[in-house]
């Protein structure tokens, strides 16, 4: 296999909260593969927003990276400087974002928020810039992109906005794309569009892609493998078809289960009872095992180690779910 | 961007007519000048005979239309006092005022923005809250009582800047102006201070309440990670944004500043509208009193036209509607 374009090992980033450290990501370690698309799942509150955040050299007090390592094709990122890191981001790693609403700023012009990310890093006349901008619009199928680099955010939908989202993150051809749940807050159909376009867009850049969502089904369309997050740490990780057809963890199995897709009409939908633990306050063993219906006496005892499988499939798990009832 | 401003002036127009209503009416129920212009042993003769002269003894429909085509004129009598037109007089002291007004408003933004932006980008460093802390001072201290203590401090104990009136005026483009000389600034600054400091107080929580919330936002952490300097990020992004309340709220206020610079203009002996106003005020003298208001109320009318027109040119999705309806 080639040299990973990322890779975590062991990254943990609390938050030094009056209420206590909430340890929002503790002990995750993954790689990314160039070219490859992985796909961070979890439930609201299980890390996978401050994992992406942490590799963005983004977190401000009170969190902070406590331990562990990022490295960007070989290089460390933990510990750089602000000025440093200022230097990556946005050239060989870039991030994409929920609210398309949100992230582009309502008061500045298309083409100023474009040229300025190509000014962050790249010397050329703004002629070159503005051109690297319309090439970049047009990349992303926005029509007539000459015409609408002089818009404001506002006149264009969700979808076309997380499209110069995108386009402003594909500017200077990154390593990788951190995208963070991007299509979450649009409809069904401008989803499916989005999908492609990265799907594609990356493929032909040779953009390797960190997709965190919620949603299994997009993660199932897109990406080549898939870490599952919960409470802070990677439960189960692998290819894609390998952990979606046979789930090992009860928390992946319970997550697949409670897809509408197959069931059957009429019957009642899976569904993991409770919900996430807050972070503070952990259980002492198997953060899932109050939720899990396989908790066995050990689980109480302490944190399940990792197993390793084949293709890099591991999960934390002293009682995987059997084959038969994975189906 | 057409329809909205002649639709903004229709409604000033509106405005200045309802004000010209009141202000008559107003000044009619405060009381007979007529008294405070004859002297105490007139005979009952010589007051009718002033009376007549100022027209006080018609009933109040055409005094009102008197004082209607007065107004259309650009007339508001003439000054009982002084005698010479109401307007003249008001018009020969308004650079004074305006003057210190502008110098008020530049000292607030000098000020103000950029100990927001800092009190607002670190809020728990110590030097913020210090910030904040003279803040509520700069709101709370009534003005006269600072004016006195400046004037106490700088004029009297350390002497360095002269305590009372305006300083050499020279006219540029016709308009007479102390703000070309260092004696002039050195005799404007203390006046501009005093009547700064509330404004100052304001925009800085303003800046900050602005500046805490933008930086929380989605589009700084894009900023953020395309890599952008810090200087751009809060220059443009940030301060791009707070803009629009500063930019509104100083508007209006400017209108304030010249409106009530009564009181700073009182201590320091500056010869500007507010000080003829409170003499005016003490001898009743209705045509200066009516003059002086609605000279304001223009000047706010105007102030809130080009605040409207400033802003839709600061936030784009103002000017969209503003086409569209």
């Amino acid at each position: 296999m080639a040299e990973p374009v990322l890779a975590v090992d062991n990254l943990a980033t609390h938050f030094f909260t009056r209420d206590g450290v909430v340890k929002s990501v503790d002990g995750v370690s993954f790689t990314v593969a160039p070219g490859e698309v992985l796909g961070l799942v979890g439930e609201s509150g299980s890390g996978k927003s401050v994992t992406g955040f942490s590799i963005m050299g983004l977190i401000d007090p009170p969190g902070r990276i406590v331990s562990g390592s990022i490295r960007l094709k070989g290089e460390e990122l933990v510990g750089r400087t602000e000025a440093e890191m200022r230097a990556v981001r946005g050239r060989s790693l870039a991030m994409i974002f929920q609210d398309p609403m949100m992230t582009l700023n309502p008061v500045l012009r298309i083409d100023t928020q474009m040229m300025e990310a190509v000014h962050a890093h790249e010397k050329v006349s703004e002629k070159a810039a503005r051109d690297r901008a319309v090439q970049a619009l047009a990349q992303v199928g926005i029509p007539s992109p000459e015409e609408r680099l002089s818009a404001y955010p506002h006149q264009f939908s969700g979808g076309m906005r997380q499209r110069v989202a995108i386009a402003i993150a594909l500017i200077h051809r990154p390593a990788l794309i951190i995208a963070d749940e991007p299509t979450t807050a649009l409809d069904v159909t401008i989803q499916s569009q989005i999908l492609a376009e990265v799907q594609k867009l990356c493929a032909e850049s040779g953009t390797a892609l960190v997709w965190i969502t919620h949603d299994l089904a997009v993660v199932a369309g897109l990406a080549d493998r898939v870490a599952v997050m919960y409470a802070g740490r990677i439960v189960e990780q692998g290819l894609v078809d390998d952990v979606l057809d046979r789930p090992l963890h009860p928390y992946t199995h319970g997550l697949i289960g409670s897809v509408p897709g197959d069931s059957m009409p009429g019957k009642r939908l899976m569904q993991i009872p409770g919900s996430t633990p807050s972070l503070g306050r952990l259980p002492p063993g198997c953060a899932f095992e109050p939720r899990c219906s396989r908790a066995v006496e050990t689980c109480r005892a302490g944190a399940p180690p990792l197993a390793q499988g084949s293709h890099g499939r591991a999960y934390r798990c002293i009682n995987p779910v059997p084959a038969e009832e994975a189906a | 961007m057409l329809a909205f401003v002649i639709r903004r002036l229709a409604q000033a127009f509106f405005v200045v007519v309802a004000m010209v209503v009141l202000v008559f009416f107003g000044t009619y129920v405060i009381g007979d000048p007529v008294w405070m212009m004859v002297p105490g042993d007139a005979t009952q003769e010589q007051v009718e005979e002033v009376r007549r002269t100022f027209g006080f003894d018609q009933p109040v429909y055409i005094q009102f239309l008197t004082f209607l085509g007065d107004v259309l004129r650009g007339e508001f009598g003439r000054s009982y006092v002084h005698g010479s037109s109401a307007i003249g007089l008001i018009v020969d002291r308004m650079p004074a005022t305006l003057e210190l007004a502008l110098a008020a408003l530049i000292l607030a933004i000098v000020i103000g923005i950029p100990h927001g932006l800092f009190a607002g980008l670190k809020p728990e460093h110590p030097v913020s809250r210090g910030i904040m802390a003279v803040s509520i001072l700069g709101f709370s201290l009534p003005t006269f009582w600072v004016g006195l203590m400046l004037i106490m401090l700088f004029s009297v104990m350390l002497g360095w800047l002269p305590a009372t009136g305006r300083g050499p005026v020279m006219s540029i483009l016709g308009i007479e102006t102390s703000l070309f000389s260092l004696e002039g600034w050195r005799h404007l600054f203390l006046p501009a201070l005093n009547l700064a400091l509330l404004k100052i107080s304001l925009v800085i929580r303003l800046t900050r309440s602005g500046a805490r919330e933008a930086s929380l936002q989605d589009y700084v952490k894009f900023a953020r990670a395309k890599g952008l300097s810090p200087r751009r990020i809060i220059g443009v992004h940030i301060l791009k944004n707070i803009m629009i309340p500063i930019v509104t709220v100083l508007g209006l206020e400017f209108g304030s500043l010249v409106a009530f610079s009564v009181v700073t203009e009182t201590i320091f002996a500056w010869p500007g509208m507010g000080k003829l106003l409170l003499e005016a005020i003490q001898r009743l003298d209705r045509p200066l009193i009516v003059g002086y208001v609605m000279v304001v109320v223009l000047l706010f009318v105007t102030i809130n036209l080009i605040v409207d027109i400033l802003y839709s040119a600061l936030d784009p999705r103002v000017r969209l509607t503003g086409s569209q309806s």
